[in-house]
């Protein structure tokens, strides 16, 4: 038997040719000769290789052949213009377009009027024209943020009524994660921690439809910590029946608490939040949600009324995407969060001691 | 769109139906596009970065084992995202501006075993087109295609299939003497 004989009988055999009879022969061969079962599993690595090669490349040309049909359709569009205008212009088209046609009759109007006697006085009404696309721009996104508002109303059954809640640490600086509606319309916020000791403190981020706000404390009182023992998880999802723990200040005593994600998404299937079969009162609001390993997986936020032990946390994804919008706001503030865990293989009651320093009490006034 | 509704789109993603890739182009090439163009990229990129997303997603239904835990779009966002950063960083460029309301789900493992993947299919890209015709075509023509040897000996202007089969031999030991050196040499699985 020749080589090209051997390969084509090996081919056979991958490619399930063969009869009963002759596999039975060929095992006999392979098992015989160990080159040749060599040869057998080299070929079949290699004509798998070879297959899938072959189905990237058809994968490619299918990709390739659909951009082009649908651009021949003009389903996918060429963007317009480059960089950070294109977003601004898609944001507010209508309203530049109305106020560009206002400020082209208005302009028209007045410099007919004006220029007669004062050329000087055009630059100004144009730039007073500037500042009115500013503001209707400004409006408009005061009427999304208050769509937003009313959706997020409608979203979230029972804003815990009173006046407080808890929070936690994300930068030992004395930066503090909590819920918007905790420190909502508090004309002045503190933090209090497990010994009793009141902090100062000021909301420098609030975030409504997130349900997000950053606190930061502001008091010499306060002596930056170790190094946070927990991670905030990046990951926006966990497993359901993952075990979580939660600590917060439903009382004037820190409580601890224990439970289940029982569903990946929160009320009426918000993909921001998840649920968790808890028990939670209100003054648990903000407090973390830390799976077995100590990582923070998310922010406890509300509960359901008409059902017992359903709470409902916000995903820890949020909290960095509060601190990269914080982060745009302020440039200079860079807050740093562990990403690994380093309380990952201790006991439950040592993972709650060490944690338990880094969760406070927020109060409102 | 609904669970299981994504889950039928991915399982006709990874048999390569082109309806499936229409709509998954439709549902979300316009916001990848965005957020390349509005970061120094063209449409060209976009175009480049969304198919790469749209492997690594056909990879992952593909392998069988996926299980959906966030909608074919946020995956498709967060992919995109990522390459597109990391194409950035090599051109010294760190940061991204986003719509901050766009959720992202951590794709780093699926990206480094995509990353594996497509070096291993470089071996064989670069192999084949180092054998030259008519080998590269004979041999896609019955291994990828799984055209039959009567049907090759005939295109391929073969007397009979058996001198295909000759031809077809000498090809794949040159292919895979090549391949093995490559794929030994710059082992893609380190």
């Amino acid at each position: 038997m020749n080589d090209i004989q051997l390969l084509e009988m090996i081919e056979r055999y991958l490619q399930g040719e063969m009869s009963e009879e002759e596999i039975i022969l060929f095992k006999e061969l392979r098992r015989n000769n160990p080159e040749v079962d060599q040869v057998v599993v080299e070929h079949n690595f290699f004509i798998n290789q070879m297959e899938r090669y072959g189905e990237r490349d058809r994968l490619r040309n299918s990709l390739d052949e659909t951009y082009e049909k649908l651009k021949a359709e003009g389903v996918i569009k060429k963007s317009a213009a480059k960089g950070r205008l294109v977003t601004l212009w898609h944001r507010s088209k209508k309203t530049i377009a109305v106020a560009a046609s206002i400020a082209g009759i208005t302009a028209l109007a007045i410099s007919g009027i004006i220029s007669s006697l004062t050329p000087t006085a055009d630059k100004a009404q144009i730039e007073n024209l500037g500042r009115k696309i500013d503001i209707l721009e400004k409006n408009q996104n005061h009427t999304r943020r208050e769509l937003s508002d009313v959706k997020n109303k409608i979203e979230i059954p029972s804003v815990p009524a009173k006046f407080g809640g808890t929070g936690f640490i994300i930068d030992t600086r004395g930066y503090l994660i909590t819920n918007a509606h905790v420190v909502n319309r508090a004309e002045k916020v503190t933090v209090q921690n497990r010994t009793g000791v009141e902090l100062n403190a000021k909301t420098i981020y609030f975030n409504d439809s997130m349900d997000i706000a950053i606190l930061m404390i502001v008091d010499s009182l306060y002596k930056p910590g170790n190094a946070l023992p927990y991670a905030i998880s990046r990951k926006s999802t966990a497993d359901l029946a993952e075990p979580v723990f939660s600590l917060g200040y439903p009382r004037e005593e820190i409580v601890y608490g224990e439970g289940y994600l029982s569903a990946k998404t929160g009320f009426n299937g918000d993909t921001l939040s998840c649920q968790i079969s808890i028990s939670a009162n209100p003054g648990n609001s903000g407090g973390p949600v830390l799976n077995k390993e100590g990582e923070v997986i998310g922010v406890l936020s509300t509960r359901q009324t008409a059902a017992d032990g359903v709470v409902f946390a916000i995903k820890s994804s949020n909290i960095y995407k509060a601190v990269d919008q914080l982060k745009k706001d302020s440039a200079s503030l860079r807050l740093k969060m562990p990403a690994a865990s380093a309380i990952r293989n201790l006991e439950r009651g040592q993972q709650v001691k060490k944690v338990e320093d880094f969760v406070f009490m927020v109060k409102g006034y | 769109m609904n669970y299981t509704k994504e889950q039928e789109l991915l399982q006709r993603l990874s048999n390569n139906d082109r309806a499936a890739i229409e709509l998954l182009y439709k549902d979300n090439f316009s916001l990848i596009q965005k957020l390349v163009v509005n970061n120094n990229g063209s449409d060209d990129d976009a175009k480049d970065i969304f198919q790469e997303a749209l492997v690594v997603l056909y990879e992952k239904a593909k392998s069988g084992h996926f299980e959906l835990n966030c909608q074919v779009k946020t995956y498709l966002y967060s992919v995109s995202k990522r390459l597109w950063l990391k194409k950035l960083q090599r051109d010294s460029r760190y940061e991204l501006q986003e719509n901050v309301l766009e959720e992202t789900v951590y794709v780093e493992e699926d990206l480094s075993e995509h990353q594996k993947r497509n070096a291993e299919l470089m071996v064989m890209n670069n192999a084949m087109n180092s054998i030259g015709e008519p080998c590269k075509s004979l041999l896609k023509a019955f291994y990828v295609e799984k055209r039959n040897m009567q049907e090759i000996a005939a295109d391929f202007g073969y007397t009979n299939a058996d001198n295909a089969k000759n031809q077809k031999y000498k090809c794949l030991m040159r292919l895979k003497k090549i391949f093995f050196s490559q794929y030994k040499n710059g082992n893609p699985d380190e």
